[in-house]
């Protein structure tokens, strides 16, 4: 398999190497960080599609709009918006951290809503103000559903990094427009394998963050 | 003691829950609230902790305008349960149960002793506390609600269909478990259900309500029976009334008269009369009939309680002999159905 | 103003004709997204269905789609475009990768999340397993099935401008070119046109699942008032909030 020398070759340069770890760094930072802040948006927007019928509406009519935007679009019209340059990476964590956060702004506005009515109201009969109702009860009980989302959206997220190297800043997406260039397998091929196995390690990660947090979703009926 | 004063619900789409209440709950007792759909039951309990205003009037909670209390410090101090027990799925047993303590400024190790100590009150063995809600039955689940509720010791209780969604014979017993919490604890409970039969069960006082939020009666169970105050309430009450209204009876002046027995296991021989077979400590356990088959007995009648076990005791018996016991369960002796009808009847005359 | 030179571009009459002009290049977008929805379909309803129907496999399936969902479109359509020698294939293939994870999605959850008493009713009235599949599951899942394929066609409209870059006559061809010399107009432009199609698309799919979804599913879904609706145990349909001190008389 001249694929596997090739790789090998590939591999074999130290330079590469450290090039390939700065990719992947790259790439873990532009994918986690619009993670973690969509998180927190999605929850404060969720929470107010949940109070507020009208908010609900508009906002998930918005975030099935924003998902029509292409990312190649957004990666580099961000830019021209808010004026930074167009190799900036914040740009990708701008347009990335709206994709995520109009991803989760529906899960968690139902997660909320799926909340059983007679747990909010005991919540509330036994003296929970609002605030500390939605951070103990209604939050924690919608961390499974939410988890979900997340997962989906920083499996999306790493996928959708590397359309930013059309642009110039895509961390192991350059690998794609370089092999592309160069009409060589190897390196693509290195970029989507890493790329799969950041996702998986990711995900992983998110899994066990989610079985920490929620010990009771998993018992079983004695 | 919780005062309604000319108290009225409308809500929004116009429906009218509560119309003009016009009550007292007295302290130390349970009043229980009972109707169909539709009656204001459930939104007059709620208005007593605020989860609902009024559009009108006042209530009262110790002589206190609940309007006049942040809600948040008023629930703390109002237990409260329903029907799907509302307990934190996330949340163990024993934290379920410390909940409103810790709401109050405990110590989590005094709130989580405190948990401990009321699912010992309402009969929960204590390594149930480390599991979930959903590991419990529904049953259980109810006395978590009920132990969360006490938790923080406060005076007034609500409990809002608490046990309708368990099967009849748990609900029993957790009527049963109530009765005998509120002997010991004496706290102001109001109760609300849709089942008349365990509001005369329960209630040392009972309302009434009909459709569009009226008070039909309020008046103590046996009254409710006995003279139902118009044939609304007579209907809601039910059929055999006359005979469930027995219950608030008491039997004495019955007579109990002498039986003839049999030990148990030693060979029946036929005799004209019907015989009450026993073991060696005197308790019934069935009957020989006059051609010497064994049959079972029917229920039996415990000294002191009200004539209509008496009586039942007495009709539900294949010889017509109601098997009486003392509170041991030995064979005090038998009544038949008209000596109790020719009580019951003497106490009208 | 980007939005100004966007339209100036959008309706220059240069645009309008010729071997690239806009028609065409919404003809060829449009083309490659049919076909990868249509193949991503073939391959994810009948799945779906059956791992729905039966209940089996439906964690690997879960972990399948999900996996999928990690493959980067640009670094697939480079890959293939170098082994097949061509971009038709690889930008094909790239895009149904890409939609199969939402239809499987929809399909699987759309049978899961049918009402166990529906199914149960239908078993007690004989129907065999393949009549209660088609009369019974498939319809009730109709609803998340067309969510499905939905979210798959936004994803594909909004990603086949990728495929510009190994040289497919897409809409993504004014965005690279309006990138490569800065040109903002027809940039932004290319965008517009992509977001207006993807819309348009979605609006027709919406058409279409108000036509092939059963009346009573619809109404179920319709908000009614005050009254406190229970929800399915995923809460994936859009239901009206249960109201917290509203209405309540028992």
């Amino acid at each position: 398999m001249t694929a596997v020398g090739d790789i090998a070759k590939y591999l074999g340069d130290a330079g590469t190497r450290a090039a390939l770890l700065d990719m992947l760094l790259d790439h873990v930072y532009l994918s986690l960080v619009p993670l973690v802040v969509s998180v927190v948006l999605a929850v404060l927007l969720g929470l107010l599609c949940h109070r507020f019928r009208q908010v609900n509406a508009t906002l998930i009519g918005m975030s099935n709009i924003v998902y029509t935007i292409p990312s190649l679009a957004l990666f580099a019209i961000i830019p021209a918006l808010i004026g930074t340059q167009v190799l900036d990476p914040l740009n990708v964590i701008i347009a990335l951290t709206v994709y995520t956060t109009a991803l989760l702004v529906r899960p968690v506005a139902e997660a909320l809503a799926a909340v059983p009515a007679h747990v909010t109201a005991a919540a509330t009969a036994m003296g929970f103000r609002p605030l500390r109702r939605f951070l103990t009860v209604e939050l924690p009980l919608s961390v499974p559903v939410l988890a979900a989302g997340v997962r989906v959206g920083s499996v999306s997220n790493i996928s959708l990094v590397s359309v930013g190297a059309l642009i110039g800043t895509g961390g192991l997406g350059t690998l794609f427009t370089d092999g592309f260039r160069q009409r060589y397998l190897a390196p693509i091929i290195i970029g989507i394998v890493l790329t799969l196995v950041l996702a998986l390690v990711v995900d992983l990660l998110l899994v066990l963050l989610r079985n920490r947090l929620t010990p009771w979703a998993r018992v079983g009926k004695p | 003691m919780i005062e309604f004063r000319d108290v009225t619900k409308r809500f929004d789409d116009g429906t009218t829950a509560v119309n003009g209440l016009d009550l007292v709950v007295e302290a130390g007792t349970i009043t229980v609230f009972v109707g169909p759909s539709g009656c204001g039951k459930t939104t007059s309990l709620r208005m007593v902790n605020r989860m609902i205003d009024p559009t009108s009037g006042t209530v009262l909670v110790d002589g206190e305008d609940v309007l006049g209390v942040d809600p948040p410090t008023l629930r703390r101090g109002i237990g409260y349960v329903i029907q799907q027990a509302g307990l934190f799925p996330h949340r163990t047993v024993l934290d379920n149960v410390a909940t409103v303590p810790l709401l109050t400024g405990w110590t989590r190790r005094k709130a989580r002793q405190r948990a401990a100590e009321l699912l010992e009150l309402v009969g929960l063995p204590a390594e149930l506390g480390h599991r979930y809600p959903v590991q419990l039955s529904g049953g259980q689940q109810q006395r978590v609600g009920v132990a969360r509720a006490l938790a923080a010791d406060p005076p007034v209780l609500l409990m809002d269909e608490p046990f309708s969604a368990v099967d009849p014979v748990v609900r029993e017993g957790l009527q049963d478990e109530l009765l005998r919490l509120q002997a010991e604890l004496d706290k102001t409970i109001v109760f609300v259900t849709h089942d008349i039969d365990e509001a005369v069960r329960i209630g040392d006082k009972v309302a009434v309500m009909r459709t569009g939020g009226f008070l039909a009666q309020y008046a103590p169970p046996a009254e409710l029976l006995t003279r139902p105050a118009d044939d609304f309430v007579a209907g809601f009450v039910g059929k055999d009334r006359g005979y469930r209204s027995l219950s608030f009876v008491d039997s004495s002046g019955v007579e109990v008269a002498e039986v003839a027995t049999v030990a148990e296991g030693s060979a029946s021989e036929s005799s004209p009369d019907w015989r009450l077979v026993v073991d060696a400590d005197k308790r019934p356990q069935g009957w020989v009939a006059p051609d010497g088959s064994v049959v079972p007995g029917g229920s039996l009648y415990e000294v002191g309680a009200s004539i209509r076990g008496a009586l039942d005791a007495a009709l539900s018996s294949p010889s017509g002999l109601g098997v009486v016991v003392d509170a041991g369960g030995h064979l005090a002796g038998v009544v038949t159905a008209r000596q109790v009808l020719d009580v019951i009847e003497s106490r009208r005359g | 103003m980007i939005f100004a030179d966007a339209f100036a571009w959008l309706l220059d009459p240069v645009n309008w004709s010729g071997g690239k002009s806009i028609p065409v290049r919404v003809g060829i977008h449009l083309l490659y997204c049919l076909g990868a929805v249509l193949g991503a379909s073939l391959i994810a309803v009948p799945l779906g269905l059956y791992v729905g129907h039966t209940g089996r496999g439906g964690v690997v399936l879960v972990g399948g789609s999900n996996a999928l969902r990690a493959l980067p479109t640009l670094g697939l359509v480079t890959f293939l475009y170098l082994i097949a020698g061509g971009g038709t294939v690889g930008v094909l293939i790239g895009l149904i990768v890409l939609a199969v994870p939402p239809i499987l999605a929809g399909a699987y959850a759309g049978i899961q999340d049918v009402d166990r008493g529906v199914v149960d009713a239908a078993r007690g009235m004989g129907m065999t397993g393949s009549q209660r599949l088609w009369r019974v599951e498939v319809p009730n899942a109709l609803p998340l099935l067309v969510g499905g394929l939905r979210n798959a066609t936004l994803q594909v409209v909004a990603t086949a401008s990728v495929a510009a870059y190994v040289g497919i006559e897409t809409l993504g061809r004014p965005l690279l070119d309006g990138l490569r010399v800065l040109d903002y107009g027809q940039f932004v432009g290319g965008a517009i046109l992509i977001a207006v199609l993807a819309v348009v698309l979605d609006v027709v799919l919406a058409g279409v699942g108000r036509l092939v979804v059963p009346a009573g599913l619809r109404l179920s879904a319709a908000p009614a008032g005050r009254t406190r609706s229970r929800r399915t145990q995923r809460g994936r349909r859009e239901e009206p909030v249960p109201v917290e001190s509203g209405g309540s008389t028992a």
